[in-house]
């Protein structure tokens, strides 16, 4: 098939896409037609063309977030057909390929919805308010110099592949965007769960998942409810055993301040 | 002009620790009063920003992105360097150290390089400490793999994604500052012109992506860490928003822009499917440990399905041409081993851009279920972008832009010839010379952000008053207009030609005339070319809506209006060297065999470049590079 | 204090009242099945139960307390949700979710509804399908109570609806406990599903076999 790779057809797209000029500004849906799509354009790729004729049209083209291209930098954020990121397993949308989809096939885009993540302009959103709970407590307060060796501390191979499990998420905010309740608690548990499995996360362990939580909460993400949405829409895969994580290292933070060992911020 | 990089003379042992001793400081109280502007918040920015946050000045930093997280470090696959000998293989400060000049094909200042080795260690522990799950093997001890261009084995990974790891542990330590209200963070903010005064960088000015806002913010130093320009190819392994645009802006106010031919092409990626597509994907090299290079021998073949050709039309031209390394040649030598194919009409899959990357031995060999271990992620990659399966068919890879070892020329304290500015991370040109060894850039970018640039930004801020510019000097307001100009110009064209056709042009004109093989004819006819290009976008480019709002087009027009310009001094850079070395490949100066052949005698030199205007030709001043700790030699693979 | 406005910490309340609740499901469904050893099975039973004097009133207060608390952040959280999700896809595709899930807050507020009546009923005995001597003499004939009731047939029919109504609610409900309070990973979580259904559906029908058969007339249930 390789060698014949050229010899594609082409396929024509019906569009209903969200159209919203600015934060304030009242969306609608616009309807629009994707011409000589191959099998092999990606998603953003067939936007582009569509993109390329609007603009020729004199019209607005359609803005959507994106940057690598290649499913590593978490700046892709589109809902197709009611799937935050398109629904193909471990994928995300700029990852899509239109072989996905069949010619004359109708597709819905859609910016990620979450009162947390403000609408800037038709499928672009403000995703601000996940840096805000990193910045609550996602790190070790290490200094820069002044650390030990390496290999100082020896970590169990289980330990360190679990660790980065939960470090590959890219922070697109799919599982927000999935999520029934608008919330980001497999982002946050993912965090939390990457330093709690560690010896330098150790130290700070009762006060980052306190803190992040909060900050979750003071962005205005939801309550989780136990749906699995956000696992089923991540394009990195992360377990929702990472949300578990976050609960059972709440408690034991809980449990310690109780004990006095620390202060619980909040209390 | 002769360039002076300042680098310390005496034993290179002790160059950067008799430097740091000898630099001034400032004290602890005065700190605060200083402001810096940290442009770019990768590898570079994120560390540089974090540790002078930390230290107490007042720092402000701007990325284009909706978060520091995305930087296109981000992307990074295989791993970072580093000569902690922990697997015991006689690795050593002073080795990398050598093979970083050597690989660089003697092109690098010594002293820069020595640096960067020393600090490497240090990287490594300050990652594993902000949590940084690397590799490990079952002892629990940290675990290192081999790349390209060296003999030990000195690379730590997190499976493939390191450059996502250490970005993301430089973004909790940015983020830890941001909170402390050390570091003042403006993402969605594209810096679109540099303000000097009295000689000395002040201020940027830049646009708020989101409100279209231009305005002006001023600092007493300005650090550019806004990476790479490989995508003046259009079609490259970088990211979209990927541009030159904050070092043009700078090199137009004065900074020497350095070595911009040196740009280093990726053997394994994956090829382009089509003229709709808007960017190339890489695939670990680390492939070529187990794949093997082919092109049918008969031309007529190449339309053929892979497995139809039998064994004996097949061309392993790698292990033909290079029997000792065979498939694991250097990445320069096994592009332009792959582009000749194709240019002999032997190239497959759509354009006949492409070659062969087979399996099937290995999986003979070692059984599908080892292929897959090893290289799972990648097969899965590749199907999702091509629809095919690297198991049962062979995979196509072709070369692909990849990496900028030019830049913005600075001297061994990271600072332009502009005083108070400062560059750091691939934006700069300093330790990579003409060729960058695999895993030795995101050492370089975070060297530069956690132990270069808190010691020497010192030693200027030392000697400079705080406070110097305000927003409502002459030549900030001289900025905001011309910023401001430049959109209403863009806007106002409303010609019928997309932004997005004239960067392909572009692209595809430089590719072809200035990338894997250059010669005086080719460098001539693009840098006629380029002008041309350059003055039919400026009458006929069609850049909608206004710049009052979230604009993607009128960003995007004025990163190609960056690349139309810059595209020449790339072009002139490569017609001015005559000779082949690292990443910059002349036809007419090769070996028989089709070695790359440096001339040290008349080009041992940095080029560092002036601007003049446009349509005027740039001012070159060379920086003489002297080798006392690696001996010259040419650089062989056979 | 945390649990109250944390919300992870109400996770962990709802989860723990929903735990004990689930309990006294399993319990009552033990107790229940006595009916079927006749009048005197379930009657003596009673009678044990209510023998037990202040503990019946301990254990009130504390189920009580239980279902408040259960309810009041049941609600709290689906207001709170609801306000963080304006979520007007114009199409929304589930991939994980289930009815069960998506309607906890439904089937939460039917239970409650079927405790008022039920608690009326058998409890307080002032609904009109319950006779005077059952008003009067407490524990009494628990037994001729139940089955005088059921025999009106849809009296039993609420209670089967009821019973389904449970098995929703807790077939998603049992695995959420162990998710909740953090006590579940990528192994265990497919077990407490499926488990967790299969215990719903044990209530489902040892709950709803009483009615049926009672309307059934069956043996002992004869009219
Ligand atoms: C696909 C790929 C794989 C790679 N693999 C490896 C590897 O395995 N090992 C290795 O050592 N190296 C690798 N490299 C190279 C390495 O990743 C980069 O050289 C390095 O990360 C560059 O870091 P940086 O901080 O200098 O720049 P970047 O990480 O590119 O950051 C640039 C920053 O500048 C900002 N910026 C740019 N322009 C502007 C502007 N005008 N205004 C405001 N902000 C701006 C951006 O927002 C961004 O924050 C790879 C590169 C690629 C593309
Ligand atoms: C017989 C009575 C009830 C039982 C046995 C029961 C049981 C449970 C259980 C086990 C859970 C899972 C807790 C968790 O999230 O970990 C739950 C959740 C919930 N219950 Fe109930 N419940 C009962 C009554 C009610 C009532 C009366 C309401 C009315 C509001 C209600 C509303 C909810 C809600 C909204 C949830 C949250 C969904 C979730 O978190 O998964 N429940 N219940
Ligand atoms: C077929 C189903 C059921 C039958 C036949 C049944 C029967 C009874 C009877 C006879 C009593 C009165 C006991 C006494 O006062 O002596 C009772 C009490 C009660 N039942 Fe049920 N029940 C059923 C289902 C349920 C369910 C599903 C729930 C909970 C969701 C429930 C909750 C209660 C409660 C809370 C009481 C009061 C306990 C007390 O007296 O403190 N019952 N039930
Ligand atoms: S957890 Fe998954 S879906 Fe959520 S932000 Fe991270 S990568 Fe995206
Ligand atoms: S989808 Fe939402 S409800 Fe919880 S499990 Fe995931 S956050
Ligand atoms: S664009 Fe980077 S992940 Fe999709």
């Amino acid at each position: 098939m390789s060698a014949h790779a050229e010899e594609h057809k082409t396929m024509t797209l019906k569009l209903i896409v969200w159209r919203q000029p600015g934060p304030k500004q009242p969306g609608r849906f616009e309807t629009y037609t994707a011409k000589n799509i191959t099998e092999h354009h990606s998603f953003l790729e067939m936007l582009d063309v569509v993109n390329e004729d609007l603009i020729k049209e004199g019209k607005d083209p359609i803005s959507f977030d994106h940057d690598c291209r290649e499913g590593i930098c978490g700046m892709c954020s589109t809902v197709v057909n009611g799937m935050a990121h398109g629904g193909q397993e471990r994928t995300t949308v700029c990852q899509l390929h239109m072989r996905k989809f069949k010619d004359g096939d109708t597709i819905y885009l859609e910016p990620w919805r979450a009162r947390a993540f403000p609408i800037l302009k038709d499928l672009v959103v403000d995703r601000g308010a996940l840096d805000k709970v990193i910045q609550a407590g996602g790190y070790t307060s290490c200094h820069t110099g002044g650390v030990p060796d390496a290999n100082a501390i020896p970590i169990s191979k289980a330990e360190a592949d679990y660790s980065m499990d939960a470090a590959e998420c890219i922070g697109c905010g799919a599982c927000v965007a999935a999520c029934p309740n608008g919330a980001a608690m497999l982002f946050t548990g993912a965090k939390v769960s990457q330093f709690a499995a560690l010896p330098q996360g150790q130290v700070e362990a009762p006060e980052r998942v306190a803190r992040m939580i909060q900050a979750m909460q003071e962005c205005g993400f939801g309550n989780c409810t136990n749906h699995y949405e956000c696992q089923a829409a991540c394009p990195k895969g992360i377990h929702v055993k990472f949300i578990a994580r976050m609960n059972r290292e709440f408690l034991k933070a809980l449990f310690r301040a109780k004990s006095g060992s620390h202060t619980f911020i909040g209390e | 002009m002769i360039l002076d990089g300042k680098a310390p003379k005496g034993p290179i042992e002790q160059t950067w620790d008799k430097h740091r001793f000898e630099m001034k400081l400032v004290n602890p109280a005065n700190k605060r009063k200083y402001k810096i502007l940290v442009v770019g918040t990768g590898l570079a920015g994120a560390s540089a920003a974090a540790s002078l946050g930390e230290l107490g000045y007042n720092v402000e930093a701007f990325c284009y992105q909706d978060s520091p997280r995305r930087a296109h470090s981000i992307a990074a696959q295989g791993g970072i360097n580093a000569a902690k000998n922990y697997p015991n293989d006689g690795d050593s400060i002073y080795r990398l150290f050598y093979d970083t000049i050597k690989g660089g094909d003697f092109r690098a200042r010594e002293p820069d390089v020595w640096r960067l080795a020393q600090v490497s260690n240090n990287i490594i522990d300050q990652c594993v400490a902000q949590g940084i799950p690397f590799a490990r093997d079952y002892s629990g001890y940290l675990d290192n793999r081999s790349f390209g261009g060296a003999q030990v084995s000195r690379t730590f990974y997190a499976r493939g994604q390191t450059g996502q790891q250490l970005l993301l542990g430089a973004y909790s330590a940015l983020s830890r500052q941001i909170k402390l209200g050390t570091v003042k963070m403006f993402p969605r903010t594209e810096m679109l012109d540099l303000v000097v005064v009295d000689g000395e960088a002040k201020a940027i000015t830049v646009r708020d992506l989101i409100t279209g806002e231009i305005r002006v913010h001023t600092g007493d130093a300005v650090l550019l860490c806004t990476g790479g320009y490989v995508n003046v190819f259009y079609l490259s392994t970088n990211a979209m928003g990927c541009s030159v645009t904050a070092i043009w802006k700078a090199y137009k106010k004065g900074a020497f822009f350095a070595n911009p031919c040196y740009t280093q092409i990726h053997p394994t990626c994956i090829p382009q499917s089509g003229d709709y597509q808007s960017k190339l994907t890489l695939m670990s090299e680390s492939l070529r440990n187990d794949g093997r290079c082919w092109v049918p021998k008969k031309k007529e073949d190449a339309r053929k399905f892979a497995n139809e050709i039998p064994e004996s039309d097949r061309d392993y031209y790698l292990e033909r041409k290079y029997p000792s390394f065979g498939n694991l040649a250097p990445r320069d030598i096994a592009s332009r081993a792959a582009k000749e194919q194709c240019d002999d009409g032997r190239g497959v899959g759509p354009g006949g851009r492409g070659v062969y990357l087979d399996f099937k031995d290995s999986i003979a060999r070692l059984g599908e279920d080892t292929i897959r271990e090893r290289y799972g992620n990648l097969f899965e990659m590749y199907e999702r972008i091509t629809d095919e399966n690297g198991y049962k068919v062979p995979m196509r890879i072709y070369p692909a832009p990849h990496y900028a070892m030019g830049g913005l020329w600075v001297d061994y304290n990271l600072m332009s010839n502009l005083p108070g500015l400062f560059v750091l991370g691939e934006a700069n040109f300093s330790v990579h010379g003409a060729n960058r060894l695999g895993a030795s850039a995101l050492m370089q970018g975070l060297a530069d952000g956690y132990f270069v640039i808190p010691y020497t930004i010192a030693h200027y801020l030392a000697q400079t008053k705080p406070g110097k510019v305000k927003a409502d000097h002459p030549e900030c307001l001289k900025s905001i207009d011309e910023v401001k100009g430049t959109a209403k110009k863009l806007l106002g064209i409303n010609g019928n030609r997309t932004v997005t056709e004239f960067i392909r042009e572009l692209g595809t004109l430089v590719w072809e005339n200035c990338g894997m093989a250059r010669s005086k004819e080719s460098l001539t006819e693009a840098i006629a070319k380029i002008p041309a290009i350059r003055e039919e976008f400026w009458k006929n480019v069609k850049v909608p809506g206004t710049g009052e709002e979230f604009n993607q087009q009128l960003e995007n027009a004025g990163r190609t209006a960056d690349f139309l310009e810059f595209a020449e001094l790339l072009c002139r850079d490569a017609l001015h060297r005559n000779e082949s070395c690292g990443g910059h490949f002349r036809v007419e100066y090769q070996y028989p065999d089709g070695e790359a052949k440096r001339d040290d005698e008349n080009y041992c030199y940095s080029a560092a470049w002036e601007w003049k205007g446009v349509d005027r030709e740039p001012e070159l001043h060379k920086e003489p590079l002297t080798f006392e700790f690696v001996k010259l030699a040419v650089r062989s693979y056979k | 204090m945390q649990l109250l406005s944390n919300t992870v910490g109400r996770k962990v309340l709802m989860a723990i009242t929903g735990l004990f609740m689930l309990l006294f499901v399993a319990v009552h469904l033990l107790g229940n099945t006595s009916i079927f050893a006749g009048p005197g099975g379930i009657n003596a039973y009673a009678a044990k139960l209510h023998g037990l004097g202040p503990f019946v009133w301990v254990f009130r207060l504390f189920m009580g307390a239980m279902l408040a608390i259960h309810v009041l952040f049941g609600v709290l959280l689906t207001l709170e949700n609801s306000a963080a999700n304006p979520g007007k896809y114009a199409v929304k595709k589930m991939l994980k979710a289930t009815f069960a899930s998506e309607t906890m807050i439904w089937t939460g507020l039917l239970l409650l509804c079927f405790l008022g009546y039920h608690l009326a009923q058998f409890t307080l005995r002032v609904t009109p399908d319950i006779g005077d001597l059952s008003r009067a003499v407490r524990p009494g004939d628990v037994f001729t109570m139940v089955k005088t009731s059921f025999h009106v047939t849809w009296i039993s029919l609420v209670y089967i609806a009821a019973m389904v109504v449970l098995f929703l609610h807790l077939s998603h409900g049992i695995q959420s406990i162990f998710q909740s309070l953090g006590l579940s990973n990528d192994k265990a979580l497919p077990q407490y599903e499926r488990y967790g259904k299969l215990l719903s559906a044990l209530f489902l029908l040892g709950y709803c076999s009483i009615p049926v058969l009672i309307l059934a007339g069956f043996g002992i249930f004869a009219r």
